[in-house]
């Protein structure tokens, strides 16, 4: 095993990593960017080295500097996590000129089945079935209109280097074309520094159905069932699950043995995700290989009992996978919620800023995988995503059960959060049904929002504890001896402010 | 002491009474036996009848935000004097408004300028925050007054970037 690990992420990924380094007697080496000192990936780390400003192109996105810190503090591998720098092959490949172990598939492998349009050209060869669209990179809108008459309205358009969603944008018509195309080529060249897009057929109610792949250096390949992942704003995934729930051993088999067909015929190693779209005939079509370990990862872990980023490691490390296929088993059912600092009431907009207290949710079946604390400041230059609720049940509506009850128990208070968003979808009666497809999320955010099960009475006691506590907040805070008319909350947070000033400035005795 | 406060835009009229040592809460013409201890700082665990809450108050711009049970609530407070005051002048905005920044972040596009009519719901300018591309649309319809911002700009939160009037 390993020595030292460099971690070349940041945020709730960096910490799961940093963790599993732990457990394994690993040290785990943060890199950070100016406004990341502060981060809890460093405060957990063994080591941690400053990488440059905060633009992630001007540090974790800089492949000579992560190599520059993995060579001077004597690394001998490179965990990537995920976003940034885990999906191209020019840091795999700096590795391996460096000698050091990247964990993860080889820079060849991430580029037959990273690149979007290269994997669908292998699904093809293999016989896994693909949605219709181009095979191949389009070079310009006017080219994309023909194509997209060809194959019929409506089309999305995708980033071939794409992935979360960035780069992406859905057309109904012809005349939203020429706007979706600059859009999408515009986030992809941000996102990943490269504008190329491709085209495919929009399928009505697609479920978004993934396969969990790992793959050592002895030619063994196993897949750890399915995460249903059809909960997505905007092509964001926001809720995923395991096992998905219109899941059969038939479609399981099927579906698992395509995903493995095509990471052996691309040669693929380490933990990889082959992702499907399910139509309501349950028919699936291969729709991208993720090269990396994924932000769901956890439900996996938990319905299998396996440590995915341990996996990763010992396959990187060279050893070969500890069990066989027949030897993985299913139990139970996990959910995810992805927590974001953003306001679901105000268009999702961002919420970065400062943490002033936030609650951990505990209890029977729970886990939280964060990279935030009470006291530290969410960056504006980062992903909003603050970790990932999750909630383990021996059935599907145990689980929701526990999720649902470690919603109310989380709180950040100084930004928003997403939070209330997962507290409608898990009231919805369609997602109970599992009656849900990828843009169910957005039709459910656009219809009137249903009147929530709840009795007045329930409503008016809950408003009713909030007036009062509301009141005493007022009086402890609004300066009542002042007596002035307009003592209103902005100017007696003020006061506080000034009057805490003058007692820190008292002298120190 | 009494207070208006507006939950979730509905209206509350708050008065807190002292029956000797016992604390006895008007709400909105009804008397409510509740006890409500700050537990800690912005923290109140409140039991009405039995029933437990436990609230956290913090606040929130010009506003305060509420939080039970995972669920928020806008909570805005004025003490009886200022509720008069205000009753007469929430008119008058209602010609020019301001389009703030929601949040800080960066203008990457200014999609109108001055003097262009716009659609409720069209979008003015995007700002990129958190690695995320925001649309800020016009709050009315009407016409471009101002346009305060340019591209490659930076912004605050609260930042007036457009007038529309």
């Amino acid at each position: 095993m390993f020595k030292k690990v460099l971690i070349a992420n940041r945020g709730e990924i960096a910490v799961r990593i940093a963790r599993a380094c732990r457990e394994m007697g690993v040290r785990a080496v943060a890199v950070y960017s100016d406004v990341d000192r502060a981060s809890l990936h460093v405060r957990l780390a063994d080591e941690a080295y400053p990488i440059g400003p905060a633009p992630s192109r001007e540090s974790y996105l800089v492949i000579e500097k992560i190599i520059g810190v993995a060579r001077y503090a004597d690394c001998d591998a490179i965990h990537p996590g995920y976003g940034f720098l885990a999906e191209n092959p020019a840091l795999a490949r700096a590795c391996v000129d460096a000698g050091i172990t990247f964990i993860g598939p080889s820079a060849a492998a991430m580029e037959r089945l990273g690149s979007k349009t290269a994997a669908r050209h292998i699904a093809r060869d293999v016989g896994a079935p693909t949605v219709p669209g181009t095979l191949d990179p389009i070079d310009k809108a006017d080219e994309a209109a023909k194509i997209a008459r060809e194959i019929g309205f409506p089309v999305i358009l995708k980033a071939v280097a794409g992935g979360g969603g960035k780069g992406m944008r859905s057309v109904a018509g012809e005349t939203e074309l020429a706007a979706a195309w600059r859009d999408a080529a515009s986030e992809a060249q941000n996102a990943f520094g490269d504008a190329r897009l491709y085209m495919e057929k929009y399928l009505e109610r697609p479920r978004h159905i993934e396969i969990q792949v790992l793959a050592d250096h002895h030619g063994h390949f196993v897949y750890l069932g399915e995460r249903e992942c059809s909960v997505q704003r905007r092509h964001q995934k926001v809720i995923e699950e395991a096992p998905s729930p219109i899941m059969t051993a038939e479609l399981r088999k099927a579906m698992g043995e395509a995903a493995v067909q095509l990471a052996r015929a691309g040669s693929y190693t380490n933990a990889g995700t082959v992702e499907f779209l399910v139509d309501e005939q349950r028919n699936f079509y291969f729709l991208e290989m993720n090269t990396r370990l994924q932000v769901e990862h956890p439900v996996t872990e938990m319905v299998t009992s396996l440590d995915l980023v341990k996996l990763q490691m010992r396959i990187a490390a060279g050893e070969p996978l500890p069990f066989g296929q027949e030897e993985i088993e299913l139990r139970g059912h996990a959910i995810e919620c992805r927590i974001y600092a953003e306001d679901p009431d105000n268009n999702f907009f961002p919420s970065p800023g400062k943490i002033v207290d936030c609650g951990v949710p505990t209890g029977p079946g729970i886990r939280l995988d964060e990279g935030i604390y009470a006291g530290w400041t969410v960056p504006n230059e980062y992903d909003p995503m603050l970790g990932k609720l999750i909630a383990w049940g021996g059935n599907r509506e145990e689980a929701l059960a526990r999720m649902g009850r470690a919603l109310q128990e989380y709180y950040a208070s100084g930004i928003k959060t997403n939070v209330s968003l997962f507290r409608r979808i898990l009231a919805s009666r369609d997602f109970q049904k599992a009656a849900i497809y990828t843009r169910w999320l957005d039709d459910f955010l656009t219809a009137k929002p249903a009147a929530e099960s709840r009795s007045e009475e329930e409503e008016s006691r809950a408003e009713q504890a909030v007036a009062i506590a509301a009141f005493l907040w007022h009086g402890s805070h609004a300066g009542r001896a002042n007596g002035s008319e307009s003592h209103t909350v902005t100017e007696s947070r003020w006061k506080t402010e000034s009057r805490r000033e003058q007692v820190n400035r008292e002298p120190q005795p | 002491m009494k207070l208006q406060i507006e939950i979730a835009g509905k209206k509350h009229r708050v008065e807190l009474r002292h029956a000797g040592e016992r604390p006895l809460w008007m709400i909105d013409g009804q008397i409510r036996e509740a006890d409500a201890t700050e537990v800690s700082p912005g923290v109140y665990s409140i039991l009405i009848n039995g029933k437990s809450f436990e609230v956290r108050v913090e606040s929130w711009g010009a506003e305060l935000r509420a939080i039970t049970g995972g669920r928020e609530f806008a909570v805005v407070i004025q003490d009886e004097r200022e509720w008069r005051r205000k009753r007469g002048s929430a008119v008058e905005a209602e010609g020019r408004q301001q389009v703030l920044a929601p949040m800080p972040g960066k203008i990457v596009r200014v999609l109108v300028s001055a003097g262009d009519k716009v659609r409720a719901g069209q979008g003015l300018l995007v700002v990129e925050a958190m690695k995320m591309q925001n649309e800020i649309r016009a709050p009315k319809s009407g016409t471009i007054d101002r346009v305060r911002v340019i591209e490659g700009q930076t912004v605050n939160a609260g930042e007036v970037v457009v007038i529309v009037s």
